[in-house]
């Protein structure tokens, strides 16, 4: 807590604030000292924050699933190897499960999905204070360690897998059969603007709710935090309160944050499977 | 909490690390699992077949037992066969031999009893000769009387 965040307001919103890098109005770049200032520095700023961990946690999944990979053997698998070989065999099943069409990217894809959000969302589980306070001994002011509770994050993702439906769709209906879905149906050609506004909103509604379901829950999620949090400055009593109320939303949220983490996984790859198969 | 170009970032990170998935971590893998479904999948066929070979030798191996004793229980026979044979054979061979034996020392004996009685026969004569001389009182002439006592030889 700085000392500009004594107040609950202040505090939640510290919490709430990225690290944002990008250019001041006055044409310097730096990083935002405040919420306000980071939103005046308008696209072209960047989280650092969003974008350190979620490489690092990328790293880490990459990391370990590679060296387990390399060093894969057909024999009896032990330690690492079986929990890596479980989640892949999950993944698997799941994909032959939802996707029947042949393609080589799906799998993988939804590996990456699953274990990277999942590792995002396991930062929410990290104590609020500890890495925040940490950075500001350090003296980092701002500092969100959930990359998922940062809509950039989520819709970031969200966009790039709507470029793979928007690429799988042309490539495998062709551009005219894509057009032709977006525009000839539900209800003929003769209700052709009205038939494509229906299309589009479906068509865009499947990335936005993507990105914003994983947001949400994680967002909503990490204010509860927040908020139990704020029980420790109330007394022993309340902050006693405060810590079993933690505990128990740690223990809820385990199973929000694996949910989130293979809804996201298993959305991408109904998404994907609709663009390959024509659904008319 | 601004919409900015971190979603850029965050969509380059993802393209990353979906690439590096799908060429480094995914093939291998997934060829591992698909191996080890296979060398499992062999083992347990593996381990059926030698069950039924073994299933086979078991039934070949009550067989050939069978088998030898049959010509075990063949050989003893033959074996029986043989020594009775044998015997039979030394029994008869045996027979034989007392024959013969017995029929040379019968000619031996009738031979000998011949003999014995040609000797006696010409003693017969002397002696016929020499009683009768004394009965006479001189001599016989052997020479004179030889038909005569040649045919008391031959009554003998």
């Amino acid at each position: 807590m700085a000392t500009e965040a004594l107040t609950t307001k202040g505090y939640i919103t510290h919490h709430l604030t990225n690290l944002t890098f990008g250019q001041h109005p006055d044409g310097t770049w730096g990083f935002a000292h405040s919420a306000q200032e980071a939103g005046e520095m308008g696209f072209w700023a960047f989280n650092v924050d969003t974008l350190g961990f979620s490489v690092l946690l990328g790293v880490v999944f990459s990391l370990i699933f590679w060296r387990t990979a390399r060093k894969a053997t057909t024999g009896a698998p032990t330690g690492l190897q079986n929990f890596v070989e479980w989640v892949v065999e999950f993944i698997d099943t799941s994909v032959k499960d939802i996707f029947h069409s042949r393609n080589v990217l799906i799998a993988p894809l939804a590996l990456t999905i699953f274990v990277w959000i999942f590792l995002m969302n396991l930062m929410d589980l990290v104590p609020v204070d500890l890495i925040p306070h940490a950075a500001q001994l350090a003296g980092v002011h701002f500092l969100k360690v959930v990359p998922t509770t940062d809509p950039n994050a989520t819709l970031g993702m969200a966009f790039g897998v709507f470029l793979l439906i928007l690429f799988y769709s042309v490539k495998i209906k062709g551009l005219g059969g894509f057009l032709g879905e977006l525009t000839l149906h539900p209800f003929g050609k003769w209700m052709l603007p009205f038939n494509l506004f229906l299309e589009g909103v479906n068509l865009i509604s499947k990335p936005v709710s993507l990105g914003l379901r994983l947001f949400g829950n994680l967002y909503a999620g990490e204010m509860i935090f927040i908020l139990i949090a704020l029980m420790y400055s109330g007394g022993l009593v309340l902050g006693l309160f405060g810590g079993v109320l933690q505990w128990a939303w740690a223990v809820f949220h385990i199973l929000i944050i694996l949910l989130q983490a293979f809804i996201f996984m298993v959305l991408t790859i109904v998404y994907l499977s609709m663009a390959h198969e024509s659904s008319h | 909490m601004n919409i900015n170009a971190t979603m850029i970032g965050q969509m380059l990170t993802f393209v990353v690390f979906v690439w590096f998935c799908m060429k480094f971590i995914w093939p291998p893998l997934i060829n591992v699992l698909a191996e080890r479904t296979k060398k499992i999948a062999d083992g347990l066929s593996a381990a059926d077949r030698a069950e039924q070979d073994l299933e086979l030798a078991q039934e070949k191996a009550v067989a050939q037992l069978k088998e030898a004793k049959q010509q075990a229980a063949e050989i003893i026979d033959q074996a029986h066969k043989r020594s009775s044979q044998l015997i039979d054979e030394a029994k008869s061979q045996a027979r034989e031999e007392g024959d013969r034996l017995l029929k040379a020392a019968q000619a031996e004996i009738e031979q000998e009893f011949n003999r014995a009685r040609e000797e006696l026969r010409a003693k017969v004569a002397a002696i016929a000769v020499a009683g009768a001389e004394k009965v006479l009182g001189a001599s016989v002439d052997a020479q004179a009387h030889s038909v005569l006592l040649d045919k008391l030889a031959a009554e003998l």
